[in-house]
């Protein structure tokens, strides 16, 4: 419980000081969606959303489900185009270029927006190219290279220590939460500046979970991040703003700390007090 | 309980189990019915059989001397056909199915392409027969050769190894390639990378039993017009041949004018059979050897 307390007030002191730094410069936003609305065939999931997302920062994503959140998520890297039947407008600029438009190679987006899936998804391959697949298909073949960044990313997701003598084995041999870290750190060796992660802790124990959202205040120096989660008190703990969806829309959207002590909405309240979802 | 009443539950108990077991003998008997009628097949075959097949009869030229009669042509055939078919049912069966999963809209003309496939693949060899000699020995001049022979056979299998292929894709978990793509590799790379080493097993397992079906294939062969008799060794792809069905065939309708030949049938059956064994083998090995586990 104390330690949780401790890691509160960090998250706090940190909202302090980039709430600073973004009140001096209004230009450090990765993400602006502007009256995005996106349908699957009929269904209208996503309804007028206009969200600014800064960078360095950690932003999460509540809601109950099936209120648009993995869909909003997938929108910023548009892996949602995979469904067939996706149909969009509205606008998401990130830094200034317009991503939603088809002359922008969905390739270059993925390069710089990194995701982490709910379930560990790593390859039926050894650690070793598990990490080294980004790098890879991205033309990186000099094997000094790739062993640099492979560690580099290993140790950025801490979990170097407890794979080094292993590199050659498959990932599958990993437990849950180590796989989940892995599949960061896989993440981590394309070098992006965003990571999104969709339920990240939500199949883990929680010391592995624990590890995780150590994990995210860590990265958060480096990349800006953006969760979804279920769990309220991960949101509290990790996040410096957080996103209320409803239904497909943003009921609200504040620093973290204004959305869990005094929200504006009635319906956020409900929601992060538990009364419905 | 509110809906579950305790005593009926236990009253109906004994019948579901009974029912249960009743049913697992009958399907027990099923499947006892098909073993037996395979074991008297292949205790027929193997009496008939005994004491023909030796060196001679392996590695000899064909003969109507029923003594002297030897199967290695038809083996050959048999063998440099499959070299054709391999090949060419591999390219365009995996070929065809990545781009019906991978690149192919989903929409109404690739519905009506999907269906066809289904479709092809229980038309009558004896169609493709037909086809084989339009197309290959009489359009292209080609003649009742190994090729065309080969190809006929190609066709054939074709629909059953895209079909195989296509379920093999499938098979494999969305998030492998979603994983992939959110790296930012092209299409090509994710199935190159992750969709292709996982479905490979799969895709040969299900290529394999399809040859082995192509080998058993004696009706497009005759409509092709492949000889009974044919002394010669092929000794490539453009020669003309004979295969095993085709011998196992004329042998077995020409046992009423010589008795021998019968023997001589059951010989090649067995023959048949082990190739078959070999390849089924082959394809369980592989499925074995290389599935990937997640
Ligand atoms: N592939 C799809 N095809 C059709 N409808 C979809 C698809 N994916 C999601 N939806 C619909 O879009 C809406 C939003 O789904 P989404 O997955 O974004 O919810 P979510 O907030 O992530 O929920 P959860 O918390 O359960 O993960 C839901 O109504 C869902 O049924
Ligand atoms: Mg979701």
């Amino acid at each position: 419980m104390s330690l949780l307390t401790v890691k509160e007030n960090m998250v706090m002191v940190n909202n302090g000081n980039i709430d600073i730094a973004s009140s001096i410069a209004n230009n450090n936003v990765v993400f602006d969606t502007k009256e995005l609305n996106l349908w699957y065939g009929e269904t209208h999931a996503l309804k007028d959303i206009n969200l600014k997302i800064k960078e360095n920062e950690v932003t999460a994503i509540i809601g109950p489900s099936g209120c648009g959140k993995s869909t909003y998520l997938k929108t910023l890297n548009r892996m949602v185009e995979l469904v067939p039947t996706v149909r969009t407008t509205g606008e998401i600029s990130y830094k200034g270029q317009s991503i939603l438009d088809k002359s922008f190679k969905v390739e270059n987006l993925r390069t710089r927006v990194g995701m982490v899936f709910q379930k560990p998804n790593p390859f039926p391959k050894s650690i070793y190219d598990n990490i080294a697949y980004g790098p890879r298909i991205h033309g990186i073949r000099n094997k000094k290279i790739l062993d640099e960044i492979v560690e580099k990313s290993l140790r950025g997701a801490y979990i170097w220590d407890e794979v080094k003598d292993r590199l050659k084995e498959n990932a599958y041999g990993l437990s849950g939460g180590q796989q989940q870290r892995l599949c960061i750190a896989r993440t981590l060796a394309i070098e992006p500046d965003v990571i999104l992660m969709d339920e990240p802790t939500s199949a883990l124990d929680p010391k592995s979970t624990l590890k995780i959202e150590d994990l995210v205040q860590e990265l958060k120096k480096d990349y800006s991040i953006i969760i979804v989660t279920h769990n309220m008190q991960q949101a509290a703990r990790i996040s410096d703003r957080t996103a209320f969806f409803l239904d497909g829309e943003v009921v609200e959207f504040d620093v973290t700390d204004t959305i869990f002590t005094k929200p504006n909405d009635s319906r956020t309240e409900d929601y992060i007090s538990g009364r419905f979802g | 309980m509110k809906y579950l009443n305790a005593d009926q539950v236990t009253k109906r108990m004994d019948g579901r189990i009974a029912k249960n077991n009743i049913l697992k003998m009958l399907f027990l008997l099923a499947t006892i019915f098909g073993l037996i009628v395979l074991a008297i097949l292949i205790y027929r075959v193997v009496v008939d059989s005994i004491g023909w097949i030796d060196w001679n009869f392996l590695t000899g030229r064909q003969s109507t001397d029923a003594e002297r009669a030897g199967i290695m042509g038809a083996l050959l055939g048999t063998l440099w056909m499959m070299l054709v078919v391999a090949p060419v049912t591999l390219i365009l069966g995996i070929g065809t199915a990545i781009y019906l999963e991978l690149y192919a809209k989903k929409g109404r003309l690739q519905a009506i392409i999907q269906t066809n496939i289904s479709n092809l693949a229980g038309v009558p060899s004896i169609v493709y027969g037909i086809l084989g000699l339009t197309i290959f020995v009489r359009a292209m001049e080609m003649g009742n050769i190994i090729l065309a022979g080969g190809l006929t056979l190609s066709l054939l299998i074709l629909p059953i190894v895209i079909v195989a292929a296509q379920e093999a894709i499938r098979a494999v978990p969305g998030f492998l390639s979603e994983a992939s793509y959110g790296m930012g590799a092209t299409k090509w790379q994710t199935i190159k990378n992750v969709i292709l080493p996982a479905a490979l097993p799969g895709m040969l397992t299900g290529a394999i039993l399809a040859l082995s079906r192509a080998i058993g294939e004696t009706a497009p062969l005759t409509v092709i017009g492949i000889p009974a008799l044919i002394i010669p060794f092929p000794e490539g792809i453009f020669d003309k041949f004979t295969a095993l069905p085709m011998q196992i065939y004329y042998w077995t309708i020409d046992s009423s004018l010589v008795a021998e030949y019968a023997n001589l049938a059951a010989g090649t059956i067995i023959v048949l059979l082990v190739l078959l064994f070999v390849l089924n083998s082959a394809a369980i090995f592989i499925r074995n050897k290389f599935q990937q586990r997640f």
